[in-house]
């Protein structure tokens, strides 16, 4: 339990106060101030890249074919002449999008779905029993067998990933507002006769938000890597999309000889979850240090 | 103890029965037909009738979803279109080299992963803490598909060290099983390593700080047997669930492993099966998989019940 | 016997060192009896845990001497101090029900100070622990040396946690607010079975508490601490009767007795300041009915009233000396 579900409300200092205060503490954590840096550069990079490269992401050159890395190909070109650094650039727009849509969609899913869990008892049994046996799947074989259903398109692969999250979110949602269910204020709120919806959003919501803040950096830093690994079995966004996994996928038949192409989309994905990933080990332990998520 | 694994066993009927629904309604009820996807982009109209006829697609939902369920509890998980050939047999032949795999992904990952996490939370605050919780946090951010591909190419290409692909079966060569297999099974490992060390170190450190810590240390007990004796019997309980976790983590990362080494299990079968639209083998190994895991949640919680006296004599 | 001289404690926060106990010295002889008393945040447990130095190493920071049987405690190697622990000085904590370990059986967890100490081999040590359970008064002990914490009630874990204590028969035991967590009736028994173990080994006990009544019953002397140091010392009857500090005397008057209504307890009014926000004049001037405009200005010294009774109050020893 937090501090903030413990103190009656009265006892805390006010809202925006409170908030400078975690403000200040989240800064002062060092991977916090780390994981943040890397995330911030990332998608500013992503959201610059026609500033920072004058190509087209998926503009062939014969000439350039296996071009390695140099001057005017830092991160070399591919077996289409394709240059990867504009390709990286670009590909950070996909991989993220992807990234922060499924990481949101399954917040918004796991936070319906874990409150009604919470809030409606009769219907706690039915959805935990269907929760669990959607945890029983890893996350990526959930994706998989979703996204094969689907098709191969961006809008699926989110929907996958999204879906193979909202179980593990609903858990902690849940576990977070079965304990604010019990708080004083939220029984004379119910006492008082206000509908279970305005419950819901007025009271619950916000006192979940800390442990569902921290679930999603890490899911957007699982989500990074999923997709990836989507793209690289082919079932990803179809090619020639230039998304960091397909990148891979397509450097791969070459990796001996034109190393260059899949080493770099590599080493995003590799910065882009370990910037998540720091930065959710100083949400968690400014927030909520007993969170425990899983992958 | 009997009491409860039968307790634990009917609860799980319930969890698989929906996972034997869920797994249906994925190929039924989302948008596509499956019959339009089988037959392909250019059949005609007949084609896919007769697809829909064979495949009982024509028949209600829920009449469907009963034969699925009845032919389940047969035995029958349904045929596979282009291996002529029943699922689970498909399977059947498939599940030694992915059982292989994770099993040994698992035990290369079971005594690093909780050494790096009680090493970091005995030094913890020090280098050696940092040191491998960097390691640790490397571990779980890097694509392992992409290790894969760098791994192939040093201990294989350049050094030829070890095959770059292909399985031998264990019969066959137990060194030659190894040396196919070792390679994968490391890579597997890598993440999950990093993320039982997060786990078990955290763990550790909630249990150092408990008073019956300071109970054996105002007894005189020496730094190691607190550390062995009274504190990591304690957070066994929570290393045994990351634990089992992570064995399903593992056979669902072998999905993707096994493409990259050419593994002849389940997970190239399921990939394989998705692209050549052959539903009836998805399907049929998505469920066979969450029976596993179902199965991998039971004997975690017996286990996890031997480890706890508290739970185990309640 | 136990010989402490100007100990002070600093723990390491966030924003530096704090400090927790300040210059706190007294002695204890062979079997005697020292209550310690105040309330929570007066560094009394502090203070306990530096005997056996038990704090975590990294964090803390140590002065001044803990002589016991002539070595000083604190510059000890960890490695003598360790033999030290459980077979000469032995403690037992506020919460039982947190204090064992829940997954060793409690046959195995007192056997474990005799297999350390005495090097008894597992069988023994069994035995032994049968043994000190009938001393420690627990029924049918020869079947309930296989239970587990979680098997017993809070009262009993206490007892085990005596026991294990007890198991080398140290010749002295600190027991840190032990029967706080406990009911009433249980509260009792314990401390007659403490009082009953102190005659039968013949150790030393240094008993800390809230509760002043209490203590002065158990001790033959009792110490006031508050905000980390030592306000008052003195004979347990002299407590009991004539405080002298006027923290004493609210601890006295805090004490529930049994005609009076418990909802109108006494209370001192205002909390211990916090170690880093302490005043700088004397720590009580806050929450002081006798304050003086000089208790603000600088930290009172300890000062002998009469043989035996030390105060840390200029006013009240100002007030003692011109009544006579």
């Amino acid at each position: 339990m937090t501090d903030a579900t413990t103190l009656p409300a009265a006892a805390m200092p006010p809202r925006s106060a409170r908030r400078r205060i975690l403000m200040r503490r989240l800064w002062r954590h060092r991977s916090f101030r780390v994981g943040a840096g890397i995330v911030a550069v990332i998608v500013l990079m992503a959201v610059a890249a026609p500033l920072l490269s004058g190509g087209q992401p998926n503009a062939m050159s014969l000439r350039n074919r296996f071009a390695p890395p140099s001057a005017d190909f830092i991160f070399g070109a591919d077996n289409f002449g394709r240059d990867i650094f504009t390709r990286v650039l670009y590909g950070a727009r996909i991989s993220l999008w992807i990234g922060f849509a499924s990481a949101m969609l399954a917040a918004a899913g796991g936070a319906l779905v874990g409150m009604a869990s919470a809030w409606f008892r009769k219907l706690d049994g039915i959805i935990m029993r269907i929760m669990d046996a959607l945890l029983a799947f890893p996350a990526i074989l959930l994706a998989i067998g979703i996204n094969a259903a689907l098709g191969p398109q961006v809008s699926s692969v989110i929907i996958a990933l999204a879906s193979a999250y909202v179980p593990r979110m609903a858990r902690i949602v849940r576990a977070a507002a079965l304990v604010v269910r019990e708080l004083d204020y939220v029984d004379a709120a119910r006492v008082s006769g206000a509908g279970a919806g305005r419950i819901i959003f007025r009271h619950i919501l916000p006192n979940v938000m800390a442990p569902l803040l921290v679930s999603v950096t890490f899911v957007f830093a699982y989500a990074i890597l999923a997709e990836a690994a989507l793209s690289f079995l082919g079932i990803g966004p179809p090619p020639p999309h230039p998304s960091w996994g397909n990148i891979i996928a397509e450097g791969r038949d070459y990796s001996v000889e034109a190393w260059w192409i899949m080493l770099f989309p590599g080493l995003a994905i590799s910065l882009a979850a370990l910037g998540m990933n720091l930065l959710g080990d100083g949400l968690r332990d400014v927030l909520d240090p007993r969170l425990k998520i899983e992958a | 103890m009997l009491k409860l694994i039968a307790f634990r066993i009917a609860q799980a009927i319930p969890v698989m029965l929906v996972v034997a629904v869920l797994t249906f309604l994925l190929m039924h009820l989302l948008p596509g037909d499956p019959a339009t996807i089988i037959a392909g982009d250019q059949a005609d109209q007949a084609s896919i009738d007769q697809i829909r006829r064979d495949l009982g697609l024509d028949r209600p939902v829920p009449v469907q979803l009963w034969h699925w369920i009845v032919n389940l509890a047969q035995g029958d998980f349904g045929r596979s279109l282009m291996l002529n050939q029943a699922v689970a047999d498909a399977v059947k032949e498939r599940l030694p080299v992915t059982l292989s795999l994770a099993m040994l992904a698992f035990a290369i990952t079971l005594p690093f992963g909780i050494a790096f996490g009680v090493i970091a939370a005995v030094w913890r605050d020090t280098w050696v803490d940092s040191a491998v919780m960097i390691l640790a946090l490397v571990g779980v951010s890097v694509p392992n598909f992409w290790i894969a591909i760098l791994s192939v190419i040093l201990f294989s290409v350049t050094l030829g060290w070890l095959p770059s692909a292909g399985y031998v079966p264990l019969h066959d060569s137990f060194s030659g099983w190894l040396a196919s297999l070792i390679q994968p099974a490391v890579v597997l490992a890598l993440f999950q390593i990093g993320y039982l060390a997060r786990m078990t170190r955290s763990a550790m450190l909630d249990v150092l700080d408990q008073d019956y810590i300071r109970t054996a240390r105002a007894k005189g007990v020496a730094v190691n047997t607190i550390i062995v004796k009274h504190a990591f019997r304690n957070t066994l309980m929570q290393v045994v669930t990351v634990a089992g976790y992570i064995l399903s983590l593992l056979i669902g990362g072998s999905v993707v492993i096994e493409q990259i080494f050419a593994l002849p299990g389940i997970g190239r079968l399921l990939v394989q099966a998705i692209m050549a639209r052959d539903y009836p083998v998805v399907q049929g190994t998505m469920l066979l998989l969450g029976f596993a895991f179902v199965f991998i949640n039971i004997l975690i919680d017996l286990i996890y019940a031997y480890v706890d006296p508290r739970v185990r004599y309640d | 016997m136990l010989q402490i001289e100007n100990l002070s404690v600093d723990f390491r926060v966030d924003s530096g060192w704090i400090s927790s106990v300040t210059d706190v010295s007294f002695t204890l002889g062979p079997r005697a009896s020292l209550g310690i008393v105040g309330e929570s945040g007066s560094g009394k447990s502090v203070t306990a845990l530096s005997v056996l130095r038990l704090h975590a190493a990294r964090n803390t920071r140590m002065r001044g001497r803990i002589m016991f049987d002539g070595q000083d405690l604190l510059t000890l190697p960890e490695r003598r101090m360790r033999e030290i622990r459980g077979r000469d000085i032995a403690m037992i904590f506020q919460d039982p029900m947190h204090s064992l370990n829940p997954v060793l059986t409690i046959g195995d967890q007192i056997g474990e100070t005799l297999r350390i100490h005495q090097k008894l081999d597992a069988a023994a040590a069994q035995k032994a622990a049968i043994g000190l359970l009938d001393m420690v008064r627990i029924p049918d002990a020869a079947r309930r040396v296989t239970d587990y914490p979680h098997q017993l009630s809070g009262g009993m874990r206490q007892r085990v946690m005596i026991a294990m204590a007890i198991a080398c028969r140290p010749r002295l035991l600190i027991a840190d607010e032990p029967t706080t967590a406990l009911d009433v009736t249980v509260q009792a028994q314990i401390l007659d079975l403490l009082r009953d173990l102190r005659e039968e080994i013949g150790m030393s006990v240094i008993l800390i508490s809230h509760d002043l009544g209490l203590v002065a019953e158990f001790a033959e002397r009792v110490l006031v601490m508050y905000a980390g140091e030592l306000v008052e010392e003195a004979p347990s009857l002299t407590m009991f009767a004539r405080p002298a500090h006027p923290y004493s005397e609210g601890l006295l008057k805090a004490i529930p007795s049994a005609d009076e209504d418990v909802g109108r307890l006494y209370a001192i009014p205002g909390r211990i300041p916090d170690p880093g926000r302490r005043p700088p004049g004397c720590n009580f001037a806050p929450r002081c009915p006798l304050v003086q405009p000089a208790c603000t200005a600088a930290p009172p010294p300890l000062a002998t009233m009469e043989p035996g009774h030390l105060i840390r109050c200029p006013v009240r020893l100002a007030a003692m000396e011109t009544t006579g």
